[in-house]
């Protein structure tokens, strides 16, 4: 069963006939010519210019005599060092500070890295639990520092102000509500931190009529309240999946954003078959999630149906009768998946994402039930505290005219309620409205004081992301402008004289810290605090009992959906989260892991309804350009989706896997203040988030123009060579040689198949790199769920530019580092494997695949992270004209910029498609208005790496910067690179363990194992080019079902 | 390094006038002997000057100066003022440098007024000080304030130089002058003789008109070809060396805010390299110093001694000292820093493009080169300048000739002795361990 299935990337790929559009870009580099020939042949054109052939010459003299003129001088550069400089500093060495992010959607422990007093990347924190790790948003966070965009001052409706006239103006108000008994509300983002919690606590007792509401964008409320009734706190349970065997999740994306994200990381641990065993993931869900490309199984079901089907599991396991009708297959699906849950015992654990606080306690029941290891309720995770039922309350309250003062901090209501027209009514009725933002947004817009807060970065702080889990919070860089922490404000209405700063520490010192001192934690980072074990015989156990006699037929009964209606599920997009960040570039160009769209959110849909609502553009041929244009973008019919006569007019994107008679839409879109132009890209989500649910019923329908996508999808496309992603069962895995499911490409020499990394049949004589380093990075497909975090590491190591909407339409996205896509088309692998049997020839298999019946229902999905291989015969040195590009003995493909003249004949020689050109200067250019065109933005450059000019080639450089680092450090101090010391930033960003870089030339490194693991394959080896980068044979543990 | 400093005393003078220099130096000498003679002789029987003034230094100048309050008061005819003044006598004194503290316990008066005054910060006790050392130091304290020998001497030096530089000229000019009546009276004689051949009809001897060089020279289509040749070969050679160093910038001296001095700093004073651009021993950068490193020294150096000329003197480099103060916020007369502060805007003179990587501490601190090897005789610029070209191939050479210095470094250990034994020599130069790559100056 070695592994011949066809992967596609795109709808059209499937298709019988030749799709004229798509298969013509395959067979070029550059999808748009330059229209030199058009240009020149035109005569008339040419004729009728102002400018003739003498005057051309005349500029070109000139200029050219100018340029030599001006470049004779160089220009004065001038340094100013510091009048007193600070110790911990020394130009050109990077200081790393220890800190936390909690704006309220993310959480994580992470390493700042400071050059010359600013902050330019954020690393992991390896002291810190691996669940806390930095995710892409946390990455590109560091960018939001730099935001040209922020408020600089606080503002009095909409005009600048000063603090001191801010707290003078505040506090006689806030006293006069106080008198008043009107009540004061305190609406904030989670902050999970025990000070601020203390903090709001002494201020409640100084205002007397204090309500402190908590606000989560996206609301877990429904678990926080299943959670809450059973065991008496709010908190969600914690899974540690590296414990389970099994694990059923329905409607969870856990690799995404679920219950606040970051159990990657225990999952792949057990992703990775040890002998010969891995942990199996079965996947209920409507939408195609990263949990669902990760998953052995996936069922594509609805989501009403996915509460029938967790009303049937858990009436299995506990052994209720019930009368719940599925369809036979889908009966079958969840019996075979109680059998499994009963085999794994304490092995399996089941989760689920519905939106209900009766599911979400069955969830806990279940756990409960089968005992099971990965479920840790005493681990409560604390990073979603909000409860929606409040707010819903306060809007209420507002409009009543009920709220005396209204404070927020950390949220924007008026972007992310449904009901924000309701809210912004409320809030002309309340006496005193207070806004905490970094942005002048769309809240800002509607308060009385919008108070400039301070980044993370430039705050103190703590965090408590989970029980016992403490982690503190240190600004790394002075304010940048005239801002405020949020906490700094409340002591200063308190009337306390203390800084923030010293208000955490005396916390700490009292009540946190046992047997550390505060330095050591600081510099930590994280302190852990034994847990004082809340176990089962204390949770409420009354509670508990009440929630077993839940009525299973009231629950069933309610689940009965219109037929008539769409279900819409509401979704965070991996690069977006819940829009906080929408002003940031890297994410804006940050390809969604599964449809590849940047700068833009869609409507994602089956293509069985798309073309049964007629969305569905037919493929591009010869003589009509309509799903894709000439050039390759993508494009896209729009609908308009109506909720009780609230209508969005939103693109429409085909999604293989989606569930039929269900849609998607990501949040996070649509922001309309406090964002550039640039960045006001997509539709605003929140409007259908009618009661904090994520599932809404929806009707949609066509219509008029055409939208065009920014989706990398189609862009450099392998042409169908080789095997691209190697993959095969557990089984096969288990039982046959690694020569049957990993063999290696055999070449004809003499009529006779040699191995084609036998030296005979190479062009090429070897050079010997035994000696010194040698590096190489291996890349585990099992493990990489597609999260993007290398992406977003790279983008901001090596000063990747963004290029805009516009530029990756037309294929010109510079992202060094890009993980593909691909799909295979049947459920399972082993249905996939029983069609292959019966294909024969390439005319067959485009039949079979065209007979099926909906190809795209429900594929699978394999992520495969793709740089520059770094080939120890790399095909584009051979060919570059002026040998700008060259190879290291340390196995680094090097890319000489200042030697570049911009043929690009390396990248029409490169078989993987890694090389970018920079058509344009990305800096300092008004055309590309991002963080590299304002001053602030660019201090986020690395100054170890050279910004590109026009015209010349990049592409991943192995960070020989920071190989180039670790060696010189070595070196300074006079002894040996120690074990594991090289790391590249893509492998240090990744939180799964998917990427592992090294030194193969240590011959007991993880990397050398690695290399030379059964599992490992080189990407295209027929080709000859003898990679350094190598890849793990992706293994799926997907049994018969 | 350090021999590369020791410079012979002449050297150090400013070589640009080595004439005047030497004149200088002659006076500077007789003032010095003449002025310095009579004191020493004076003393010489009971004290000895020459102890007192470096127990002075050694002990007392971190705080004290001759005449000029610091840390603490100026301490000139300290002895004295304070019998004069105070009615104090030797033994208060002993008393007070063995230990203030106790002095100022005891109540006594002037010793708390003293200790008031000087901000309440007692002074380090010397109990190791015997009586004679004391009076050492006294008589060097009692010395009388000389006259400002530098100022005299520059102005006679620069007077007598004047009127020397002014003599040379004119004689150099009289001189050229006489040509050039020479030359035209020879022209007019043989005008003249021409004309009186012309009118006493003597036949002037024409020289036969043979063919001229130049023309033989055309005609001769060979040597045309290979002179053209030439020719191309030259001017195309000649106008690669004028592009090549375009930008190369060799030999740039911009104008600095404040002139500071490297020959006083690393080439008089000797102070190593490294005290002020620490960051070269670890970083990348080698850092230009901030301020407060210059105050290490000038807050006690606030007027400059040492050899002076007409374009540099010591009021010139008594300014230059001003402007560090003014710079970095410090209150001369006060003592103390105001906190307001201009950072300087020194003007970068080594400016390597942003593509290319280069680590001052993988030179200075892993192959142990000397600052000098690229940047020229530092300790005897009185203006830095470029005085590398600083090109690649410039690196390069370097990077070929070089062995890698791999004694007693861990690293290399196990690399040098493969490598070694792969290409068959002894040392490795940086090109064979690698140092010739494109990615390992362009990332």
């Amino acid at each position: 069963m070695s592994n011949k299935k066809k992967y596609w990337k795109n709808l059209s790929d499937l298709s019988s006939e030749k799709v004229t559009g798509i298969d013509d870009i395959k067979q070029r580099e550059f999808v748009e010519e330059i229209p030199v020939d058009e240009f020149l042949g035109d005569k008339e054109n040419l004729s009728n210019s102002s400018t003739s052939r003498r005057d051309f010459l005349k500029y070109l003299g000139f200029s050219t005599a100018a340029a030599t003129l001006a470049a004779c001088e160089g220009p004065v550069v001038k340094s100013i060092p510091y009048v007193i400089q600070p110790n911990e500093i020394v130009p050109g060495l990077a200081n790393f500070y220890a800190t936390t992010i909690s704006n309220g959607y993310d959480f994580a422990n992470i390493l700042v890295k400071n050059r010359e007093g600013r902050p330019i990347k954020i690393e992991h924190n390896k002291l810190a639990p691996s669940s806390s790790a930095a995710n892409a948003r946390v990455h590109a966070s560091i960018l939001d520092l730099y935001d040209s965009g922020r408020l600089a001052q606080p503002m009095k409706n909409g005009l600048p102000t000063s603090w001191v006239e801010f707290d003078f103006e505040t506090k006689r108000k806030l006293k006069e509500i106080n008198d008043s008994s009107k009540p004061i509300v305190l609406l904030t983002q989670t902050f999970a931190s025990p000070s601020t919690s203390k903090l709001i606590d002494e201020f409640k007792k100084k205002y007397s009529n204090v309500n402190h509401i908590i606000y989560d964008t996206i609301s877990e409320s429904a678990a926080l309240d299943a959670f809450e009734q059973r065991y008496g706190q709010r908190g969600l349970a914690n899974y540690d999946f590296s414990m389970a065997n099994l694990i059923v999740s329905i409607g969870a994306d856990f690799i995404g954003d679920w219950q606040g994200g970051g159990f990657e990381s225990g999952y792949t641990t057990k992703r990775i078959p040890k002998k010969g065993k891995m942990s199996r993931h079965i996947q209920f869900e409507s939408n195609m999630t990263l949990s669902g490309a990760n998953s052995d199984t996936r069922i594509s079901v609805k989501p009403s149906e996915q509460k029938l089907i967790l009303l049937s599991i858990y009436s299995k396991l506990f052994s209720i009768n019930n009368n719940i009708n599925l369809s036979d297959k889908l009966q079958k699906t969840v019996d075979s998946t109680v059998s499994e849950i009963l085999n794994s015992k304490s092995k399996a654990v089941l989760i689920s994402g519905i939106n209900d606080v009766d599911y979400q306690s069955l969830v806990l029941q279940i756990n409960e039930k089968i005992k099971s290891k990965a479920f840790n309720p005493n681990e409560t995770i604390k990073s979603r505290l909000g409860d929606a039922n409040k707010v819903k309350k306060l809007v209420q309250q507002m409009k009543n005219g009920e709220v005396g003062a209204l404070i927020m901090a950390g949220v924007n209501p008026v972007y992310s309620l449904p009901n924000s027209q309701e809210f912004i009514e409320g809030l002309e009725k309340v006496d005193v409205s207070i806004l905490f933002t970094m942005k002048n947004d769309e809240t800002a817009s509607h308060v009385d004081y919008a108070a400039a807060s301070s980044h993370y970065l430039e705050s103190w702080g703590d965090a408590e992301i989970k029980k016992g889990e403490y982690s503190l919070v240190q600004p790394v860089i002075n304010k940048l402008f005239d801002t405020r922490q949020f906490q700094d404000q409340l002591l200063i209405w308190s009337n306390s004289k203390k800084s923030y700063y010293q208000y955490i520490k005396d916390n700490w010192e009292k009540n946190i810290l046992e047997n550390s001192f505060w330095n050591k934690v600081l510099h930590d980072g994280v302190y852990s605090k034994k847990k004082n074990n809340i176990t089962k015989n204390k949770f409420l156990r009354s509670a508990a009992e009440k929630t077993y006699y839940l009525d299973l037929q009231d629950l069933i009964d309610k689940t009965s959906s219109n037929k008539n209606l769409y279900e819409l599920t509401l979704y965070p997009k991996i690069g977006m989260g819940d829009g906080q960040q929408a002003n940031n570039p890297w994410l804006q160009e940050f390809p969604d892991p599964l449809t590849r769209a940047t700068w833009d959110n869609y409507l994602t849909i089956s293509e069985f309804d798309a073309k049964k609502l007629n969305l569905y553009l037919e493929p591009s041929t010869f003589f009509t350009q309509s799903r894709n244009d000439a050039n390759g973008g993508l494009n896209g019919k729009y609908a308009i989706i109506s909720l009780n006569g609230n209508s969005i007019k939103v693109p429409v994107i085909i999604q293989p896997g989606q569930a039929r008679g269900t849609v998607g839409l990501s949040f996070g879109y649509g922001r309309s203040r406090g964002v550039k132009d640039e960045m006001k890209t997509g539709v605003n989500a929140y409007r259908l988030y009618k009661n904090f649910n994520t599932v809404q019923e929806v009707s949609i329908k066509l219509t008029d123009g055409k939208h065009e996508f920014a989706c990398i999808q189609l862009h450099n496309t392998l042409m169908g060579r080789g095997e691209i992603v190697k993959e095969t069962s557990l089984e096969v895995f288990n039982t046959k040689d690694p020569k049957y499911w990993n063999a290696e490409a055999v070449v004809s020499l003499n009529h006779i198949e040699t191995p084609v990394s036998s030296p005979k049949v190479d062009l090429w004589d070897e050079f010997d790199r035994s000696i010194g380093h040698h590096f190489n990075l291996s890349i585990d497909l099992n493990a990489c769920t597609g999260c993007g975090a290398c992406v977003i590491a790279c983008n901001a190591e090596n000063n990747v530019p963004v290029v805009g909407k516009r530029e990756v339409r037309r294929s010109r996205d510079m992202h060094w580092l890009r993980i593909d896509r691909y799909y295979s088309s049947e459920d399972t692998f082993h249905q996939d494997d029983e069609k292959k049997d019966n294909i024969s020839g390439i005319q067959s298999s485009l039949k079979s695949f065209g007979e099926l019946e909906n190809p795209s229902e429900n594929p699978q999905v394999a992520f495969q992270p793709i740089m520059c291989q770094h080939c120890n015969h790399a095909p584009c040195e051979t060919v570059c004209p002026v040998a700008a590009t060259s190879h290291g003995r340390q196995g680094q493909n090097q890319m000489a910029y200042n030697r570049c003249v911009g043929t690009r004949y390396c990248a029409n020689n490169c078989p993987y498609k890694v090389r970018r050109f920079n058509w344009f200067l990305y800096t300092q250019n008004d055309e590309f208005d991002y963080h590299m065109n304002d001053d602030l933005g660019r201090m986020v450059l690395n100054p170890d790496v050279t910004v590109r000019s026009r015209g010349v080639m990049e592409k991943c450089s192995f960070c020989i910067q920071k190989t180039q680092a670790v060696i010189l450090k070595a070196k300074l101090e006079g002894r040996p690179v120690a074990q594991g010391e090289f790391n590249s930033a893509c492998a240090s960003a990744c939180s799964t363990g998917a990427m592992r870089f090294g030194d193969i030339n240590e011959k007991d490194s993880e990397i050398y194992k690695l290399k030379n693991d059964k599992r490992a394959y080189h990407l295209l080896d027929a080709v000859g080019t003898k990679p350094n980068v190598v890849y793990q044979v992706k293994i799926r543990n997907d049994k018969k079902v | 390094m350090d021999l590369r400093y020791k410079r012979q005393y002449l050297r150090s003078f400013n070589f640009r006038n080595n004439l005047t220099s030497f004149k200088f130096f002659l006076i500077h000498l007789f003032f010095t002997l003449f002025l310095i003679l009579p004191f020493t002789n004076s003393f010489a029987q009971d004290v000895d000057i020459t102890a007192g003034k470096s127990l002075f230094n050694a002990n007392c100048a971190a705080c004290h100066k001759l005449d000029k309050k610091m840390t603490g008061p100026a301490l000139r005819h300290a002895e004295n003022r304070l019998l004069n003044d105070e009615g104090l006598d030797k033994q208060w004194i002993y008393a007070w440098i063995r230990n203030s503290s106790a002095v100022i316990k005891s109540g006594d008066s002037y010793a708390n007024k003293i200790y008031t005054e000087y901000n309440r910060s007692a002074m380090t006790a010397y109990p190791q000080l015997s009586d004679i050392d004391i009076e050492n130091i006294l008589a060097y304290t009692a010395q009388e304030k000389p006259i400002p020998i530098v100022a005299t001497v520059v102005s006679t030096a620069g007077a007598s130089s004047n009127d020397l530089g002014l003599s040379n000229e004119i004689i150099l000019g009289i001189f050229s002058a006489l040509f050039f009546l020479l030359a035209i009276g020879l022209l007019l004689v043989s005008n003249t003789l021409r004309n009186f051949a012309r009118l006493n009809d003597v036949k002037l001897i024409e020289k036969e008109k043979s063919k001229p060089i130049w023309k033989a020279f055309v005609d001769n289509q060979f040597l045309m070809l290979c002179s053209a040749i030439l020719f191309l070969l030259v001017s195309a050679y000649g106008f690669y060396g004028w592009t090549i160093q375009i930008g190369t910038n060799q030999g740039y001296m911009p104008v600095q805010p404040i002139h500071y001095s490297h020959k006083i700093h690393a080439g008089d004073n000797q102070i190593d390299c490294n005290y002020c651009h620490s960051s070269a021993r670890v970083s990348k950068h080698s850092g230009i110093p901030s301020l407060n490193v210059c105050m290490n020294c000038h807050k006690t150096i606030y007027e400059y001694n040492g050899e002076t000329t007409e374009e540099y003197s010591k009021t010139f480099y008594d300014g230059e000292i001003q402007k560090l103060y003014k710079a970095v916020g410090w209150d001369d007369e006060a003592q103390e820093y105001t906190g307001a502060t201009y950072p300087v805007k020194w003007v970068r003179i080594h400016n390597l493009p942003d593509f290319a990587y280069f680590n001052h501490s993988q030179h200075v601190s892993v192959a142990g080169i000397e600052c000098q090897t690229c940047h020229g005789p530092v300790e005897e610029m009185e203006i830095m300048y470029q005085s590398s070209p600083l090109t690649m191939g410039w690196c390069i050479n370097c990077h070929r000739e070089t062995n890698v210095k791999v004694k007693d470094n861990e690293y290399y250990a196990k690399i040098h002795k493969e490598l070694s034994k792969k290409y068959g020599v002894e040392q490795l130069t940086v090109a064979q361990m690698g140092g010739l790559e494109c990615g390992k100056c362009h990332y």
